[in-house]
């Protein structure tokens, strides 16, 4: 082989392959320089204090505090979290070790769909039913914290579901076997043998699971009302980071348009470090 | 398995031990030796066809019953866990079903008139965009993320630091939201190189956004193909190369697929990262540097002016029947790749 004409493909290929697999580490490159590149310079022109801190995002008045927006991202992540993570993790522990074989595959495919069905679409339900279903039950305007809480939570659910049902299934049998043998009940076997042995993958599904009702930003435009209001508590609307970005900006300019992409910096930063937490957990399941 | 089937086996632990481990013949053995007990309940016999006895439903039910008395807890515990499955099942069924059945009756001769107006809100347009986005976005993603597997599979060794660092950023991309993907495109595509909002822009945001999912897929399924495959290969004189295109490739197909078909389907429900790179005009662009909306786009937009409501439940119902199919369809070739194996 070594002889023939095919060794200057050979290499010729395998500097492709390589260009090819370097292109994520280029992406990931051009998109922190240009977010940042784009961002920092509109929050040093505004100055950081007033920027992360300051209260109102009037952009006519050159007033650009996100602290709203950062809270209300904060708020409505935790509201999808208290919501999707019980019943996804309770799912998980059901399609693991409850589940009977001849639904799984049902039931699997039912949570594989509700991963893939887009955000639009789910915004567009929380549009057509739980809002109208929240001014009923509040008679208020339905467009609140809860809601856009309560929808993300079904979002999540399936994110934090496949992968707490894969940590869970990881788990050696004999973890299972061992508690059974003494003596312990099938529950207590799942919810304090093999349930607590998953733990590092669990969070990380959780932590993703953060990543993903943080970062969404379609289905929360469409059902959180958007006030740039500092969040006033669970039945009045609220404004996300995300969505101050795509509400604003189709017609902003200048420093306007500056600090919608150093709104976009700082979800970043968020995103950076929920990540980094994510890879942190698995490779502590992975040693474990 | 129905209710009454696994009350009406509640009982007897002791003796379905014996059953539930063999087939219908050797069972007809066993009713010799412990006659007494199969003829308590003839019938029993022939509900145990599963062999392994804590895959039966009923075995386990069994089991539990009894603790159930002494641990009412477990019962607790156990009823929380299956209304939570019963949970996520009705949330996805009901949301499902409402908007198809809701949907449906929108779905007039008017919305597919070949263009758009104020009046039709044809959503061919949008198709026909979406179409145009997911292929070109595939033909420029699945080449690179195919390459990029093979290098890391076939080539890279272990644990060197450029593979963990390809890793890092893949790992990283795939974290990273839609929006952030679109402000990016916006800068970068549209901005710095001029594109303005284009569906080439658009196009190309999705290929870094769809990437990694295609680097994962395709790598899984080359690791999945066996060694002696290669090995074989080698021995028969083969390069690495022709190895590659003519042997592992071909076996990995299946996985690719999958995963290029997952990519499909959140190409095709994407719209954070397209609503500022590719825009949102209603018709068909002449050429790959117009802007033009896809489905997805072309919904929120509908949805959220709040004057075509009934047109957006139209477009809900293609979205969410072109994602169920792409579901199917990915299911489907991963399930080829398991059984193709064995």
């Amino acid at each position: 082989m070594r002889k023939d004409k095919g060794k200057i493909s050979e290499i010729v290929m395998k500097v492709i392959f390589l260009a090819a697999a370097c292109t994520s580490v280029f992406a990931v490159a051009l998109i922190c320089v240009f977010l940042f590149g784009n961002g920092i310079p509109a929050i040093l022109e505004i100055g950081v204090p007033k920027f992360l801190l300051g209260q109102k995002w009037k952009p006519s008045n050159n007033l650009f505090g996100i602290l709203p927006m950062i809270l209300g991202s904060i708020y409505v992540t935790a509201g999808a979290i208290l919501i999707g993570v019980p019943i996804a993790l309770l799912t998980a522990i059901f399609m693991a070790r409850y589940c009977p074989k001849r639904i799984y595959p049902l039931v699997k495919a039912t949570v594989n769909l509700m991963a893939g069905i887009p955000s639009v679409v789910y915004g567009f339900f929380g549009l057509v039913v739980i809002v109208p279903f929240m001014r009923q039950m509040t008679g208020r305007d339905g467009s609140t914290m809860l809601t856009a809480s309560l929808l993300l939570g079904i979002m999540i659910l399936p994110t934090v579901t496949i992968q707490a049902e894969s940590a869970v299934r990881s788990v050696p049998d004999s973890y299972y076997e061992g508690s059974l043998a003494l003596g312990a009940t099938h529950e207590r076997s799942v919810f304090c043998t093999v349930f607590p042995a998953a733990k590092s993958g669990v969070m990380a599904g959780v932590v993703l699971g953060i990543g993903r009702a943080i970062g969404e930003t379609m289905a929360v435009i469409m059902v959180a009302g958007n006030q740039t209001w500092m969040p006033q508590g669970l039945l009045y609307g609220l404004r996300t980071m995300t969505a101050n970005i795509v509400m604003e900006m189709g017609y902003a300019a200048d420093l306007h348009r500056e600090a919608l992409i150093a709104t976009g910096v700082v979800l970043f930063v968020f995103i950076l470090i929920i990540n980094l937490s994510v890879s942190a957990l698995k490779r502590r399941t992975m040693y474990e | 398995m129905s209710r009454e089937k696994r009350l009406s086996t509640g009982g007897h632990s002791g003796v379905a031990g014996h059953n539930e481990n063999s087939d219908r013949q050797e069972s007809r053995k066993i009713e010799i030796q412990g006659g007494e007990a199969v003829m308590q309940n003839p019938q029993r016999r022939l509900e145990f066809p599963e062999n392994d006895r804590r895959e039966s439903v009923s075995g386990r039910l069994r089991m539990k019953m009894a603790s159930w008395k002494h641990y009412p807890g477990s019962a607790v515990v156990e009823i929380l866990v299956w209304l939570a499955g019963l949970v996520t099942m009705i949330v996805m069924v009901f949301l499902v079903a409402f908007i198809i059945l809701r949907g449906v009756r929108y779905l007039t001769p008017d919305l597919f008139s070949p263009t758009y107006n104020s009046e039709n809100v044809s959503l061919v347009p949008a198709f026909i965009n979406t179409l145009t986005m997911t292929g070109l976005s595939l033909l420029i993603a699945v080449p690179l993320g195919v390459f990029a597997a093979i290098y890391l599979v076939e080539y890279a060794k272990k644990g060197s630091r450029i593979v963990s660092l390809i890793r890092i950023t893949a790992e990283t991309l795939s974290g990273i939201p839609s929006i952030i993907y679109g402000l990016f495109g916006l800068l970068f595509f549209c901005t710095a190189l001029g594109w303005g909002y284009s569906l080439l822009s658009g196009s190309l945001t999705i290929v870094i956004m769809i990437l990694p999912l295609i680097i994962r897929t395709a790598e899984e399924a080359f690791l999945a193909v066996p060694d002696s495959y290669r090995e074989a290969s080698f021995g028969l004189g083969a390069g690495k190369l022709r190895t590659i295109f003519r042997v592992v490739l071909p076996d990995a197909i299946p996985g690719i697929l999958a995963g290029v078909v997952l990519a499909t389907g959140r190409i095709v429900g994407e719209t954070a990262a397209l609503i500022y790179t590719a825009g949102s005009v209603a018709q068909v662009p002449k050429d790959l540097l117009g802007s033009g909306r896809t489905l997805a786009v072309h919904m929120y937009v509908l949805s959220s002016e709040g004057l075509h409501m009934n047109q957006a439940y139209a477009t809900a119902v293609v979205l969410l029947v072109l994602v169920v199919i792409l579901n199917a369809l990915s299911g489907y070739a991963a399930a080829k790749l398991v059984h193709g194996r064995r």
